[in-house]
């Protein structure tokens, strides 16, 4: 399972990074997203797979999934769920601004 | 702090009064306020001369920064006397002289005296302190203080050009001679020269002895103009002249003069100073000499003269190094004889240029120009100033009985003695010191023939000047050539009045080794050898300069003679240019303003970085056992979920890509489910709920936008990256899990699961990690999503420039 899940996040990352590579801004923002989800599934392989229950205490189970690699992702997500609709916004107004989303049209003047 | 400190930090101190006289004092020549500093500093200085020439030193101590070891320690020895005495008493002069140079009406004078008290303290720092970092913090305030002043007159390319080739050289040179000071302190642990004299003997043996040697003596060659580094002294020349005759002929210039004199006792004796010393100065000599000849303008002739003068000292600064090596009295006076020459020498130099440096600027102050071509026939007109450049050029030709003689006669005694040396390799090559000094001599003849005859023979042309009425300077302007003047002669006849008191302490701080084995008859200089062999080469000077400047016509024509530039000007020029290009060149290529580019370097470093190390630690690995078992269902999961991401470059409609994007995110939350992540599963479902109606309100709600297409066009370079980029994650995440088992500590969760409850008395372990374990992260993740909510309200309302509404 962790091989199979290796090769996931290494797809993820390799479009990913396909995506930030291109012309357009809604492109490098899904890229970015897809990346970002690479990274948190990444912190959850990295973690044992193999342990049991939930990492709830009303299971009474014997083994418990890891807690500590799911509550980083949980921070993560919500920070990346707040600097993507960040970019999101600012992609907005850089299209209103500027009418173009074309990242090799906005390069400015060379004097900036 | 003693009265040595304040009197060297005292120009500093009147630097910053001048402003104010300047400004409150109008109806008095500023100099003259200055006038008196280094009159008393001189005075000052000359109650040392008793204790100097007894062999005796002064030292006194102020720490600056003793955890570094750094002292502000004065210290005052024969060589140094001898540089202060130059520095204070040509300085005197020379702002007696700027006085009536400079018009009080229309020259900026506060800028003028700030710069030259600035540079006549950080002059005196250099040679009388005792720490290698003061003295290099003194040193760049004097190349710093020599650039502003040569820039004086800011307006006129030149001037900024020459101030910043001197500054750029002369800085070059300093850096080095940091490093080697550092060098000389990873050796010694001492910045101290007198504790480096002390340890010379390890400080030979180390191998960094070379480099730190080559450092310094880099920095001494930039500052005293030696070859190659020679170029920005006659472009310094767009100074004032008060400037040039001050720094560029008697001071500054002589600051590498002492740096070498000063490690002498360190380096000396050694057959790298030795060659390195007397070859580039010879060289220097030669070259400066022949090029002195080809100039047109006073002061560059002058120039190029200083430069072969000051080769002249350092080799034989070179030459004298030789008697460290020998214990005996016969070849240890033989070759200090050098030393001696090159300290003579050094303070005739100083007397002889900086008199014609002040005629030179008499003859362009009363006349317009200083172009040989258009002077001539000054000789009856200004009577005085022609009677101090005849003494001052019969001098630097080394005519008797002027002090130039003297030091010349020294000079061939010097190199003759060369010849005779059996180390070092001289027995074979040391034929060249005699042949390049007389060739050397020569020229210099000749030169001082041509800037003599054709500035104050010939026939008087009055269309040639722009003043109406040329005639003699105002006598305020006389006084300090004419001083000089005299002193050139008094030194010519009575030169053992400098010998016992200031020459012989100076050698004694140059080679201290070697003055137990001197025999006394050396100090006795006079003028009549009798027919040696010098007698005879001085002879043939004059014969074959006389013979070269009498046949000038035919040669003059040459066009090697034409040309002024030194032709290492293209060097420096071309290669500054090529700098200049080719940085902006390599900036263009790096930085293109495109986003992709940018991204592109940051993988390709990465990823190369990565696998590099990985293969270098050898750390591929992969484990393929004690792994959780694969359901069925995962599989048919993991292939949609791969399916859906790798569509995702070749959508071409950004509605599908927007919905592509949710499907990948629902999927990652089934993911979740999958691995018992509750929490996570819902939070992600929400999130990506929330991004997916933004993307759609950012990208579809768009008039403008909802024509336009997507064009996924397909980039070769850009899939490799992304291959490699994808590949390398996969590996560092093969071999991370494949030696997890080797880590030498256990997972901290189950500290976790067994204390949750007691502690917390709840049962959800996430949410507690999140509010209760680790609150400190929740927190600023909160003020983050404050932060970006913030932002996102700012951008959407508020508008700067009012162009457009929302």
């Amino acid at each position: 399972m962790e091989i199979l899940m290796s090769i996931t996040v290494g797809v993820l990352f390799m479009v990913g990074t396909y995506m930030i590579l291109t012309k357009s801004i809604l492109r490098v923002i899904l890229g970015l997203m897809l990346m970002s989800h690479g990274a948190h599934l990444l912190l959850l392989v990295m973690a044992d797979l193999k342990a049991g229950a939930p990492p709830l205490l009303g299971e009474d189970a014997t083994a418990f999934s890891d807690p500590l690699p799911q509550a980083l992702i949980l921070t993560a997500i919500v920070i990346s769920f707040g600097v993507t609709s960040f970019l999101l916004v600012l992609a907005y107004r850089t299209y209103k601004a500027h009418q173009t989303d074309d990242l090799e049209k906005l390069r400015g003047t060379a004097d900036e | 702090m003693t009265w040595l400190h304040l009197a060297i930090i005292s120009p500093f101190l009147l630097a910053i009064l001048i402003p104010f006289l300047y400004r409150y004092a109008r109806n008095i020549h500023t100099g003259w306020f200055v006038f008196l500093l280094p009159l008393a500093l001189f005075a000052y200085f000359l109650t040392y001369v008793p204790v100097t020439s007894g062999g005796g030193t002064h030292q006194a101590n102020l720490p600056w920064v003793p955890s570094l070891g750094i002292y502000f320690n004065a210290y005052v020895d024969g060589l140094s006397l001898l540089f202060a005495l130059l520095i204070t008493g040509i300085g005197a002069l020379v702002v007696l002289y700027s006085i009536y140079y400079l018009s009080k009406k229309t020259e900026p004078l506060h800028n003028f005296y700030v710069y030259l008290m600035m540079f006549m303290g950080a002059m005196l720092g250099v040679v009388l302190t005792d720490n290698l970092i003061v003295i290099y913090v003194f040193w760049e305030l004097t190349s710093l203080a020599s650039s502003l002043l040569i820039s004086y007159w800011f307006h006129r390319q030149a001037s900024i050009y020459g101030a910043q080739k001197s500054m750029m050289i002369t800085v070059f040179g300093g850096f080095s001679m940091l490093g080697g000071f550092s060098l000389l302190y990873v050796m010694t642990d001492t910045f101290s020269i007198q504790e480096i004299i002390a340890q010379a003997d390890q400080v030979v043996e180390s191998p960094l002895f070379l480099p730190a040697m080559l450092l310094i003596l880099l920095g001494a060659f930039t500052k005293s103009a030696q070859f190659p580094f020679h170029i920005w002294l006659p472009d310094a020349m767009e100074a004032p002249t008060p400037v040039s005759a001050y720094l560029h002929s008697a001071t500054m210039v002589k600051a590498g003069i002492y740096l070498v004199a000063r490690l002498t006792p360190v380096f000396g004796g050694t057959p790298e100073w030795f060659w390195l010393l007397s070859g580039f100065g010879i060289l220097t000599l030669t070259w400066g000499s022949i090029s002195a000849v080809r100039q047109k303008d006073l002061k560059g002739i002058l120039a190029f003269s200083t430069i072969s003068q000051l080769g002249l000292i350092m080799c034989l600064l070179g030459l004298g190094s030789a008697s460290l090596y020998f214990t005996d009295a016969d070849e240890t006076t033989m070759y200090a004889t050098a030393t001696l020459a090159a300290v003579f020498h050094l303070v005739n130099h100083a007397t002889f240029k900086g008199s014609l440096f002040m005629t030179a600027g008499i003859v362009d102050h009363e006349t317009g120009t200083r172009d040989i071509r258009k002077l001539g026939g000054l000789m009856t007109i200004m009577p005085v100033t022609f009677t101090v450049s005849l003494i001052g050029t019969a001098a630097m030709a080394g005519l008797p009985p002027f002090n130039g003689f003297l030091s010349k006669e020294m000079f061939f005694t010097g190199v003759l003695n060369a010849t005779e040396l059996n180390i070092f390799n001289m027995e074979t090559v040391g034929f060249i010191f005699p042949v390049f000094a007389w060739i050397a001599s020569i020229f210099t003849f000749l030169y001082c023939l041509i800037m003599f005859f054709r500035t104050f023979t010939g026939k008087f042309e009055p269309s040639n000047y722009e003043v109406d009425h040329v005639h003699e300077a105002p006598k305020g302007m006389l006084i300090s050539p004419v001083i000089l003047g005299s002193l050139v002669i008094i030194f010519g006849f009575f030169p053992n009045l400098l010998t016992y008191t200031i020459l012989e302490p100076a050698m004694a701080a140059i080679i201290p080794d070697s003055m137990n084995y001197i025999e006394s008859a050396i100090f006795n200089i006079y003028h009549w050898h009798g027919f040696n062999a010098e007698i005879f080469m001085t002879l043939g000077v004059v014969a074959f300069g006389a013979l070269l400047f009498i046949n000038m016509g035919k040669w003059s024509a040459l066009s090697i003679y034409q040309k002024e530039r030194d032709p290492l000007n293209r060097a420096y020029d071309g290669s500054l240019d090529g700098l200049i290009t080719g940085s902006q060149a390599v900036t263009r290529i790096q930085m293109t303003g495109l986003l992709r580019d940018y991204f592109a370097f940051m993988l390709v470093f990465m990823v190369m970085l990565l696998l590099y190390s990985m293969f270098y630690a050898d750390a591929f690995a992969i484990n393929t056992q004690d792994l959780a078992p694969i359901s069925p269902h995962m599989w048919v999961l993991t292939i949609l979920f791969i399916a859906a991401t790798l569509v995702m470059p070749f959508i071409n409609h950004r509605v599908t890509a927007i919905i592509t994007i949710g499907v990948i995110g629902f999927l990652l939350a089934l993911f979740f489910v999958v691995f018992r992540a509750q929490d996570l599963a819902i939070t992600q479902l929400l999130v990506e709920t929330v991004l997916v109606i933004l993307l759609l309100l950012a990208f579809y709600h768009l008039p403008e936008i909802r024509k336009e297409t997507f064009k996924p066009v397909f980039k070769l370079t850009n899939a490799v990256i992304s291959v490699a980029v994808g590949v390398t994650v996969t590996l560092i995440a093969f071999s991370a899990h494949a030696m997890q088992h080797e880590r030498p500590f256990g997972a901290i969760s189950e500290y976790f699961i067994e204390n949750t409850y007691e502690l917390t008395g709840g049962q959800n372990m996430v949410n507690l990690i999140l509010v209760d374990f680790r609150a400190i992260d929740t927190i600023l993740e909160v003020l983050v999503l404050a932060i970006a909510a913030l932002g996102v309200v700012t951008m959407i309302k508020l508008r700067m420039n009012g162009r457009e509404d929302v």
